[in-house]
């Protein structure tokens, strides 16, 4: 864990605390996102398994943010990862997410500073889950989404 | 419903929820501030207390899946056209409490609305229409005292001492609204959208908060009959100031700002202890005549060397017109003359919809009188209460008004939906509450771009509606009347107006 987020100037999701009005609207979008028919209704009422949101709204009014991984620059989840389901891709700085490979240790669960990381059922076992930055959007998601702009997609060097 | 008096329990609106379209997502249950929504873990449902719903819509908008709808309940007394429906709640209410109702927002009660009984004139053949998105058409109009004559030397310098104007781009303001009333992100909103439009805000009764002065320039700064927040530096730090004689909502009556909304940074900008209510007087205690109004103008003017316009800020009623004759004798710079249709944080309800005249009328009698008098160029007239779109404006410029005030309309572009509830501090639109919680939900980044965008729209449908007259500037429709005629009124009510019937 370091303050200094990731090295290499990649955008990640940055939460403005100050902004977020605990609406939820991320994790809908999120949820909505990694779904297999990108349809809400059908993501949260048909789907099985049902997607989980890679964001968590934390909330204890009157503070909310929404909080996903910080694709930290020293990661503890790779640290801890046996496996090499996490690894940090070299040229993006970006934590990347195996699922195939993952055999649900959840040592990456107990060592996230941040608690992003999340389980999620895929076929038979249960693996390890976390925010990938929609590699099939042009801007996050939850980014997208967010009514307040309590989310913003940004490179903070 | 539990534990509430039966006779109070009549509610307005009723929750509709799509019970299959519901994903649990608990947008509604966070969003409502009137504790309407409620998720059951148990039974893992989502349902509603309508007793509570005060019909703002902020669930039903928020609701990823379109599943809410807010309805009117249809539960209804039995149909009578004297005891409408809000007049037997409120007398139940009353019966209930002994108090008197408070309200928010501006009258909304059915009266004639005379922007809708004018219509605009348009060039055909003999006289041509201006394109203005090829010619330049000229918004910017100056407030403030215009000299008996103008005299120039040789040079072609004007030698003649001008009084201190007020310089807007397009001739529409952002009315007193005060911090502690609405928050400081939507007065940081609106301070922020009046910089980058080159118009004006204006602080209402609240006072400036110290991270606001930096917006100085374009602020206009009141000084109210509870004078709170007022000294030297705040007087100094804006562009005019204001003297708040009456409110369009409440003319005649004071305000009351409740302890409960006098947090940290309001009491600090009020200059009066956390927690205390912030009491208006109805009256100025040093103002009982013109005479006396004309010593705080000076005592205002001499704060502040002479180098800012000051505003008299008066709620339209039956006498308007010899008022502001008076205020205009007085040395004010601008009268500004607020409707009963302009809103309020709170007010008696029995006030706010009994209480005043329309500003369309109330406009039209004072330019009259301030012409008749030879004294309409000693003073700029700012027209205020209830402009809806940029043709009430065009309207009310035509009836002899110089720039108009919107304050409620600014509020709607920053998400109020009118449900009147100003009063409760509980708004869930983040808009008239303090709350840290509820405040967040006007982020000013986005309240100055809706704001901006509105302001451009209007401006440039007044562009159009001017090109389309064949004017190219906002100067050569005030009070031109000649450019408007009434539909459906009455003679007297044409006379009042001093416009034509259509087809004359």
């Amino acid at each position: 864990m370091t303050e200094k987020i990731n090295e290499d100037g990649m955008k990640i999701v940055y939460p403005r605390e100050q902004w977020c009005i605990a609406c939820n609207l991320c994790e809908v979008a999120c949820m909505t996102e990694h779904s297999r028919t990108k349809d809400p209704l059908r993501a949260y009422l048909i789907e099985k398994p049902r997607p989980v949101s890679r964001t968590k709204v934390e909330y204890l009014p009157p503070v909310a943010v929404s909080v996903m991984c910080r694709h930290c620059a020293e990661a503890e989840c790779v640290e801890a990862c046996k496996n090499g389901t996490l690894t940090r891709d070299e040229k993006t700085g970006k934590i990347e997410l195996d699922r195939d490979k993952c055999l649900g240790c959840w040592m990456c669960i107990m060592a996230c500073p941040y608690g992003v990381i999340t389980q999620v059922r895929k076929e038979e076992k249960a693996v390890a889950n976390k925010c990938d930055l929609c590699p099939d959007r042009e801007i996050p998601a939850c980014v997208a989404v967010c009514p307040n702009r309590a989310l913003v997609f940004e490179d903070r060097g | 419903m539990l534990y509430k008096n039966p006779y109070n329990n009549y509610f307005d609106y009723v929750v509709q929820r799509d019970m299959d379209k519901c994903i649990r997502c608990k947008d509604c249950v966070t969003q409502c501030s009137y504790d309407a929504n409620f998720y059951d873990e148990e039974r893992d449902l989502i349902y509603s207390l309508d007793s509570n719903c005060v019909g703002c819509m902020r669930c039903s908008t928020f609701c990823p899946t379109d599943c809410i709808r807010i309805v009117r309940n249809p539960d209804t007394f039995r149909i009578n056209a004297n005891w409408k429906d809000n007049n037997v709640k409120d007398l139940y209410k009353q019966a209930g409490t002994g108090g008197i109702i408070i309200t928010g927002m501006g009258n909304d009660k059915p009266y004639k609305n005379y922007w809708e009984h004018m219509v605009i004139d348009a060039c055909q053949v003999t006289n041509p229409s201006i394109d203005p998105l090829r010619e330049p058409m000229e918004l910017r109009t100056f407030l403030g005292r215009k000299p008996d004559r103008l005299e120039v030397n040789k040079d072609g310098d004007i030698t003649t001492k001008l009084a201190p104007q007020l310089v807007l781009e397009t001739p529409i303001m952002f009315s007193a609204m005060s911090y502690g009333s609405i928050n400081y992100n939507v007065c940081e909103s609106v301070a922020r959208a009046a910089k980058e439009l080159g118009i004006y805000w204006n602080t209402g009764e609240g006072g400036l908060p110290d991270t606001l002065y930096e917006y100085g320039k374009h602020t206009i700064v009141q000084c109210a009959s509870g004078r709170f927040g007022v000294s030297p530096e705040y007087l100094n730090a804006g562009a005019a100031i204001e003297i708040k004689i009456g409110q369009g909502a409440k003319p005649g009556i004071g305000g009351h700002l409740p302890g409960e909304k006098v947090l940290e940074g309001i009491s600090r900008t009020r200059m009066i202890p956390v927690g205390t209510d912030a009491i208006s007087p109805a009256p100025h205690h040093d103002i009982y005549s013109i005479e006396d109004l004309r010593q705080l103008i000076y005592a205002l003017k001499e704060a502040t060397r002479y180098e800012k316009p000051v505003s008299v800020k008066i709620a339209a009623v039956h006498n308007v017109a010899a008022i502001a004759s008076g205020i205009a004798r007085a040395g004010a710079d601008i009268i500004a003359v607020d409707g009963f249709r302009g809103g309020t944080g709170a007010a008696p309800k029995s006030i706010r919809d009994n209480v005043g005249i329309p500003t369309e009328v109330a406009i039209a009698s004072v330019d009259q009188r301030l012409r008749e008098e030879g004294i309409r160029h000693q003073v700029s007239l700012v027209a205020a209460g209830g402009f809806r779109n940029s043709s009430d404006i065009v309207k009310a410029i035509a009836l002899g008004a110089d720039a108009v005030y919107i304050a409620t309309s600014a509020l709607m572009a920053v998400g109020c939906t009118l449900c009147q509830q100003c009063h409760r501090g509980r708004c869930a639109w983040g808009i008239t509450t303090n709350d840290p919680e509820l405040s967040k939900r006007v982020n000013p980044e986005i309240g100055a771009e809706r704001l901006v965008n509105l302001i451009r729209a209007w401006s440039n449908e007044i562009k159009e509606m001017l090109g389309l007259m064949g004017i190219n500037s906002i100067e050569s429709l005030k009070g031109n009347r000649d450019r408007l005629r009434g539909v459906g009124l009455s003679e007297i009510e044409l006379q009042t107006l001093d416009i034509k019937q259509a087809g004359m």
